[in-house]
């Protein structure tokens, strides 16, 4: 008690410079502790997935020319999976031919043509979008999209169009906000200067507005790829999951994420096809990793 | 080296979290009194949950004291856990034995009920019955068309289910003869039962495999070799196409009593009879025959 | 003349585009309507799922109940650590190859796709520590998707407090740090606010990193037992749990009846879709309305 005292008498006694300078050092070490948690966390799953997605080739089960074959036929230990790879490719690649033109109209739309009225509603209509989580967006594709498919285009219903259909309206809010960032970020001046030598708006967005934005544009694109890309349940929900070529509309196809979230809870942690969806989640990473790497440097050279 | 990464995670959790997280493991009392208490978690197979579900309510109410927690994750995750001991009663839709990777000698193995399985296919294919040889020319793809096997002029469309599920695995080794050959080119992968038969019941030429519980009058059942597909048949292994759906247990589990208590009602008349014929599935107590893990009769 | 008509043309196609896309959410959004009001009713939104086996259709009342649920755990995670990061990022940062490497960091993992963070979980939180599938182990999971954009949302809050508040301050011969705290973050704070609970609407509907982590099921769960401790509790955060958008994933995915997953699913869908629209309007007004009070004030 007594003890309490003099300790309280001794912080009071203290020079407020000394205080202050260990309430700065505090709070200093508080902001720094915050983003070393977030350093450690990337770093470390960065590491574990790697690794765990190393195994299979290290421990000599699979070569690596094997895993990119197309000779798939987990019964009988083979594990080649282009085809897989190529389903997550050609979904993501169908999906943004789609989004990114009506995309950027959009974003073009809300900046040059009806800036008052396109902000009031296409902007809050694209933030709805974003909202909607993935799953609906599945649901929505098995129930509507995928019985549609099936009664009037061709197929059962299930493939590579469905999965299309259904990426491209999730990527689409995410091309928009960027597009319309992009475009606005282009100075008022250009416009005015395309306009005086007598351009009409259509060739003012064309050669003034979207050169200039191109870099913009491009991140916006893609961003959603990557988006694209990664998205798991909404696929697998209308892709059809066989693991097929992926060059007709109407097959079934399966991606790196539908077959990571079908067969991960039925196969065992020590099993070689279980090691492979690991491999397969690595090689979803790099791709990931190899979309951010482009979009630094596709800014990179707008800044310069 | 797997330590070593352990500590690493753990350190990194705790560097990161512990400040935040109280944490506080389930607590299971062990008791001998009359009275059953505590907690047991059942991880595994999902196409057995909602039986293991039903059941574990029933004796719920019956022992007050009990929580049994029951978790899906499929076959594969309720093995690997009964096996490391996370998890008490691992539900599988296989033999331990035949995943390679895991040691089934940590495990006891508890049979709770059959189900049969069968080729179904839509109703208009204008084929009721197929030789095991014909089944096995339409999934491996040599047979395209049904009117090669005496039905319409009709493509046939697979309908399959995912390479790790047991559904498949079992019709694979039983109406397949374990066909090598036999691997995911049909038109759709499903895993929900429910939909493939919506699936077949819709798709002109469609034919996949359901378990007898699933058929009803969308879809149509084959005979195959002239055999009924009928729970009569399974308990006499007419009918080839058949599983056992499995329990696990630990050899050293930490709630021995409990799981005992559990696995006894699960086997009584009372579910087998009961909840067990309710879902149309066959219970262990009627089979006149005994299969092992590499598909021989005892 | 020519270039003229293109024009026209032009102008008649972008407005095309934007009439297409607000078609095609009023679609979206009209038929989750249409689909869900129907299934809703006070024992959909109270009552544990049936057996679905034996064609019960039930609530979601758990599934419910684990979505907020998880979400606070993930918030009470997240904020500290997130405003942290934001107040490193927009007072401390100095221009250097560490500050480049943090941004990095930051930006690839705001961009991770969400499965790769339930691998990691699944790994991390579920297999290494041995939990198995728990509501822990899925608010960690779900704090590495936030917590990127948790920082970006502080730092840009902390950062749009006007120079004259901050100098004035620290004229005063206040620290740095109490700057920050007792001046910038209060001014900040309707930012925070808002970015938090529009971050929350993204948590809310995420499945993908949980399926791994927090599991696809939910013991039951007695709501008159309160003690964190115990098994059937529903606060106990090391059960596992299903979120609504698990939920409707698993249904769809693997239940047995296809009538009982669309009545489900439809319900869930609705139920789903107005906690996210609330959650964005909410963060709106409270947003403008934190914001109003502090500058009238």
């Amino acid at each position: 008690m007594e003890k309490n005292e003099k300790t309280s008498l001794a912080v009071q006694l203290q020079t407020p410079a000394k205080r202050m300078f260990w309430m700065e050092w505090r709070g200093r070490s508080i902001t720094y502790i915050s983003v070393w948690i977030v350093i450690l966390v990337l770093l470390s799953l960065l590491w574990f997935i790697t690794s765990k997605g190393l195994q299979p080739f290290l421990n000599g089960e699979v070569t690596l020319s094997q895993f990119f074959s197309s000779n798939w036929n987990p019964q009988d230990n083979k594990f080649g999976s282009l085809y897989i790879m190529l389903g997550s490719f050609m979904v993501t690649i169908c999906a943004t031919i789609i989004s990114a033109p009506l995309g950027i109209s959009a974003a073009v739309f809300m900046t040059e043509i009806a800036p008052k009225w396109g902000k009031k509603v296409l902007q809050p209509t694209t933030e709805i979008l974003v909202g909607i989580p993935s799953v609906v967006y599945g649901f929505i594709g098995l129930t509507l999209l995928v019985p549609f498919i099936g009664k009037f285009v061709g197929g059962v219903g299930f493939g590579l169009l469905a999965g299309t259909l259904v990426l491209s309206i999730m990527i689409l809010p995410t091309i928009i906000s960027i597009s319309v960032d992009a475009i606005e970020s282009v100075p008022q001046k250009y416009r005015e200067g395309s306009y005086a030598l007598g351009a009409t708006r259509w060739q003012t967005i064309w050669r003034i507005v979207l050169k200039t934005a191109l870099p913009g544009l491009m991140t916006a694109v893609v961003l959603g790829m990557a988006r694209a890309f990664g998205e798991a349940l909404a696929v697998q929900m209308v892709i059809g999951n066989v693991p097929n070529a992926p060059f007709d509309f109407f097959t079934s196809i399966s991606t790196l994420t539908s077959m990571i979230t079908q067969n991960m809870g039925n196969t065992v942690p020590s099993e070689t096809f279980n090691q492979i969806l690991w491999s397969m989640g690595l090689v979803l990473l790099l791709i990931t990793l190899v979309f951010i790497l482009l979009i630094r440097f596709i800014t990179r050279r707008r800044d310069a | 080296m797997k330590i070593k990464k352990r500590i690493l995670a753990s350190g990194i959790i705790g560097l990161a979290f512990s400040s935040i997280l109280v944490a506080c493991s389930s607590g299971a009392n062990d008791e001998n009194n009359k009275q059953l208490t505590g907690t047991l978690t059942s991880v595994g197979s999902t196409a057995m949950q909602p039986f293991v579900e039903e059941a574990s309510k029933s004796f719920m109410a019956s022992n007050p004291g009990v929580q049994i927690n029951v978790q899906g994750g499929g076959s594969g995750q309720g093995l690997t856990a009964t096996v490391n001991d996370t998890a008490d009663l691992g539900n599988s839709d296989i033999f331990a034995e035949e995943k390679e990777k895991i040691d089934a000698s940590k495990l006891i193995d508890h049979k709770a009920f059959v189900v049969g399985i069968a080729p179904v296919v839509h109703p208009q294919v204008g084929v009721t019955n197929l030789t095991q040889q014909q089944l096995i020319d339409i999934f491996t793809g040599k047979v395209k068309n049904w009117k090669e096997v005496g039905g319409k002029d009709q493509a046939i469309v697979l309908v399959n289910r995912s390479e790790s599920s047991g559904t498949r695995a079992t019709f694979a080794k039983f109406a397949l003869k374990d066909n090598q050959e036999f691997r995911g080119n049909g038109a759709i992968v499903e895993d929900s039962s429910g939909t493939v038969r919506k699936i077949i019941g819709q798709t002109k030429g469609a034919i996949g495999y359901l378990a007898f519980s699933y058929i009803d009058n969308t879809v149509k059942a084959l005979t195959l070799d002239g055999v009924q597909p009928t729970n009569e048949n399974v308990t006499t292994n007419k009918w080839l196409v058949w599983a056992y759906e499995h329990i696990y247990t630990n050899t050293n589990g930490k709630n021995k009593q409990l799981e005992d208590a559990f696995l006894k009602y699960i086997l009584s008349p009372e579910i087998q009879n009961g909840l067990v014929k309710k879902l149309n599935y066959i219970p262990i107590i009627d089979m006149k025959v005994e299969r092992d893990a590499s598909g021989k009769l005892k | 003349m020519n270039a003229k008509l293109i024009d026209r043309f032009a102008t008649l196609f972008f407005y095309a585009v934007a009439i297409l896309i607000i078609c095609t959410l009023i679609g979206l959004l009209g038929y989750i309507v249409i689909h869900g009001i129907s299934y809703i009713s006070w024992e959909f939104l109270t009552e544990p799922p049936g057996s679905y086996i034996l064609g019960q259709v039930g609530g979601i009342a758990p599934q419910l109940f684990n979505s907020f649920y998880l979400l606070i755990l993930t918030m009470i995670i997240t904020l500290p650590i997130g405003i942290g990061g934001g107040i490193y990022m927009a007072e401390y940062a100095k221009p250097n190859k560490f500050t480049k490497f943090l941004r990095l960091c930051m930006e690839v993992m705001s961009s991770l796709p969400s499965i790769i963070i339930g691998l990691f979980g699944l790994l991390l939180f579920v297999q290494y520590t041995g939990w198995g599938y728990t509501l822990a182990g899925g608010a960690l999971a779900l704090t590495i998707f936030n917590l990127p954009l948790m920082v970006r949302v502080v730092e840009q809050a902390i950062t749009a407090v006007p120079r004259e508040q901050k100098e004035a301050a620290l004229s005063l011969g206040v620290t740095h740090w109490q700057t920050i705290t007792k001046i910038m973050l209060p001014v900040a704070l309707p930012g925070i606010v808002t970015g938090a609970i529009l971050a929350a609407g993204r948590i809310f509907g995420e499945a993908a990193a949980l399926l791994f982590t927090a599991g696809l099921s939910s013991p039951n769960l007695d709501f008159t037992d309160w003690d964190p401790t115990s098994v059937s509790s529903p606060l106990n955060p090391f059960r596992p749990a299903a979120t609504l958008s698990v939920y409707i994933w698993k249904v769809n995915s693997d239940s047995l009846s296809t009538e009982t997953a669309a009545i489900v699913s439809g319900g869930s869908a609705f139920i789903l879709i107005c906690v996210v629209l609330l959650f964005t309007i909410f963060a709106r007004l409270l947003g403008r309305y934190i914001y109003r009070r502090l500058t009238s004030s």
